[in-house]
């Protein structure tokens, strides 16, 4: 998605350098490509890895972080566009930039239709006859395939792409007030999550109920990091840098983690008291509960303290991996939810024990980062090659995923 | 440019050769391992469910009060179609396990188990029915649908334990997880105020499922209004998935008769019989116990 590496491809000289600019946010980069393996764990069955994914620690996950990332990064390079070239030119560029991953998610949905129908004539155990009556829609595949191509009709962890769609072709109206009036942007956001919340909006979806991730409710995140991005995160400095800030973080994030902990051991429930567990349950993915939010601001607080954007760790080897994928997020993301399919299918064929889990997990991460890994080469050599600039730019478009 | 045409032929090798090679260890890999499982599978230790699964905090006291009674104990089985074994004689499905379980476990009470499958119908869907189904009159054996039921009516007596099994329609029609809570909520209130205990029974687990079926949003809410409601939670779904993980059962394999499915069936049915045992209080089974 809209990497800090497009930035590099607004400017063609920065687009040369085969090493990120000193000015570049490689902590964004980082917790990035970090959400992108935790989507990737969490959309295989439970296994070792899961317990290393935050959601098992608190009320977010990893779709809190690349929301809004996508919406920080988003805003620095439309923002700038914007400036440099005006409204027409930047919102061509989202407008692009939206077919794109439509695209990708069409051919994530090529994918599933593949592996579905295989499991359809395949598949004739009498213990699942009920939900094999999930197959039916493969009875009508003109209907499905449009209300698939609508966006209405979302297969099972296909619902982030279509969420993103929708929040970045509204981009251009939001980062055309967010230049002028940041905080009257940023106060609409909020009168809209406060609204879907009292009216219950969402999107339909086909063939029943309605989006996963509710655009009206995740704008939130998506704007709130765009207001970031414009100055927003300059501003909050003094606050994040408190002593009080960090100290009320910290303890909201150790509540979380009790009353996550109690999920997975009831006997511990007695402690949290009934009327806080009535007043704190469910918590609504969908319409990305408050106390989801809370948890993400809390946890993006105590990461911005412990994590310095001069932190040496950002350059060792080890994390390079973790930053390359974050760099060709839209990529990654679409060859993460590829492999979490493959990994179901190697699951069902050839057996679940823990060890062929961990070896699922273990190499899905290790193909993705190489990807990334090969994505970057090809956008370095691409440069070096003596394009001229526009061409170049092009290329960096397409390679990077960016412009 | 060739380091171009050697990027090309890379990307497109990756994913084509990706699947290849991984349908080809799969292709290779299941034979032997189904046998391998089929055959180890037909003796009843094959139940054995770890403890853990089978805790519940929760109390049935109008059931422990009915066998503390020694009179009769009447179920009412509330479910979906993975209640019954597609294409095999009633009594197969794990309701009528659980009860032949039972009274073998409480041979000197008259237990009576009617099964109401509610096809294709929501726990909303279920609620919405909820005067029906409990009245004496709907219990005469028929289902909605006409089905003939399992198991022998209650004969217009209203039920003792209500076992609810439910959330895999909700679940394969992505319907909203509020409206599934409060659904819930509703059915254990009504069912209470009908002068019955309540189990839940959960979703199936079913490894070739998982890319289909989101049944992650369903199984918390039936856990938390499980906790909420203090009623014991049967998690049909952690069983399975223990089987499956250990080996007990391979329901990976895409064909198997319906002898399997009545093989798990059975073991649901005594894992389910064994749950509503210790929250009745009934375990272990001294003799003096029983009912007197």
């Amino acid at each position: 998605m809209t990497s800090a590496t497009d930035h590099a491809a607004d400017a063609p000289a920065r687009a040369r350098a085969p090493q990120p600019s000193a000015g570049r946010e490689l902590r964004l980069d980082l917790f990035r490509g970090l959400a992108l393996w935790l989507i990737f764990v969490d959309h295989l069955p439970p296994n070792l890895f899961t317990w290393l994914t935050i959601r098992n620690y608190g009320f977010s996950d990893a779709t809190e972080i690349f929301i809004f990332i996508s919406g920080y990064t988003a805003a620095f390079v439309y923002g700038r566009a914007l400036t440099d070239r005006g409204f027409v030119v930047a919102g061509a560029r989202i407008l692009k930039r939206v077919w794109q991953i439509y695209v990708a998610h069409v051919f994530l949905f090529t994918i599933f239709l593949a592996e579905i129908s295989y499991v359809a004539t395949r598949f004739e155990n009498p213990l699942y006859t009920e939900e094999m009556g999930i197959l039916d829609f493969l009875k009508q595949p003109d209907v499905t395939i449009v209300q698939a191509l609508l966006l209405k009709f979302r297969p099972v962890n296909m619902d982030v792409l279509p969420l993103y769609i929708v929040l970045m072709l509204f981009l251009p109206p939001i980062l055309w007030l967010m230049k002028r009036k940041p905080d009257l942007t940023l106060a609409l956001s909020v009168g809209v999550y406060i609204l879907t919340w009292e009216f219950g909006l969402n999107l339909p979806a086909y063939p029943h109920g309605v989006w996963f991730f509710n655009p009206f409710a995740w704008q939130l995140l998506f704007v709130f990091g765009a207001w970031c991005a414009l100055g927003g995160a300059r501003r909050m400095a003094p606050l994040l840098s408190s002593r009080i800030t960090l100290a009320l973080a910290i303890a909201y994030l150790l509540a979380a983690f009790f009353v996550t902990l109690t999920w997975h051991l009831p006997q511990l429930g007695h402690f949290v008291p009934r009327f806080i567990e009535s007043w704190m349950y469910p918590i609504n993915k969908t319409d990305l509960d408050v106390l989801r939010f809370i948890h993400f601001l809390a946890l993006a607080a105590v990461t911005v303290h412990l994590l310095p954007a001069n932190w040496p760790g950002l350059r060792s080897p080890w994390l390079a991996p973790m930053i390359l994928c974050g760099q060709h997020s839209l990529e990654i993301f679409c060859i993460g939810v590829f492999l979490a399919f493959a990994g179901h299918f190697v699951l069902a064929e050839i057996g679940s024990g823990p060890w062929i889990h961990f070896v699922v997990s273990l190499s899905g991460i290790v193909v993705m980062s190489a990807a990334a890994w090969l994505f970057s080469w090809y956008k370095r050599v691409a440069a070096k090659g003596g394009m001229d600039p526009k061409r170049n730019e092009t290329r960096a478009d397409l390679v990077g995923g960016g412009s | 440019m060739k380091a171009v045409a050697a990027l090309a032929a890379l990307l497109a090798a990756l994913p084509a050769a990706l699947p290849a090679a991984l349908a080809m260890l799969g292709l290779a890999a299941v034979p032997p391992a189904r046998a391998e499982t089929d055959s180890a599978k037909t003796e009843p230790a094959a139940c054995a469910a770890p403890a853990y699964l089978l805790a519940t905090e929760a109390r049935l006291l109008k059931v422990a009060e009915a066998i503390k009674a020694g009179g009769r104990l009447d179920i009412l089985v509330i479910g979906s179609r993975s209640a019954v074994v597609a294409a095999a004689p009633d009594g197969t499905g794990f309701p009528g396990r659980m009860t032949a379980a039972l009274r073998e476990r409480l041979p000197s009470i008259a237990i009576a188990m009617s099964l109401q499958l509610q096809v294709k119908k929501t726990a909303a869907d279920v609620v919405a029915n909820l005067g029906r189904l409990l009245e004496g009159k709907s219990l005469e054996g028929r289902s909605l649908e006409g089905r003939s039921l399992e198991g022998r009516s209650l004969e217009g007596r209203s039920p003792t334990l209500v076992v609810w099994q439910t959330g895999t329609v909700d679940a394969i029609r992505s319907a909203d997880p509020d409206d599934f809570r409060a659904a819930l909520g509703q059915g254990i209130a009504a069912f209470r105020k009908a002068g019955a205990d309540v189990v839940l029974v959960n979703l199936q687990y079913g490894p070739r499922m998982e890319t289909m079926i989101s049944t992650a949003p369903y199984l918390d809410v039936m856990r938390v209004v499980a906790q909420e409601r203090e009623v014991p939670l049967f998690d049909r779904f952690g069983i399975m998935h223990y089987w499956s993980d250990t080996g007990h059962f391979n329901l990976f394999g895409p064909v198997h008769g319906a002898a399997m499915a009545r093989r798990v069936h059975d073991c649901l049915g005594r894992a389910l019989a064994r749950v509503v045992l210790d929250a009745a209080g009934v375990n272990p089974p001294q003799p003096d116990l029983r009912a007197r």
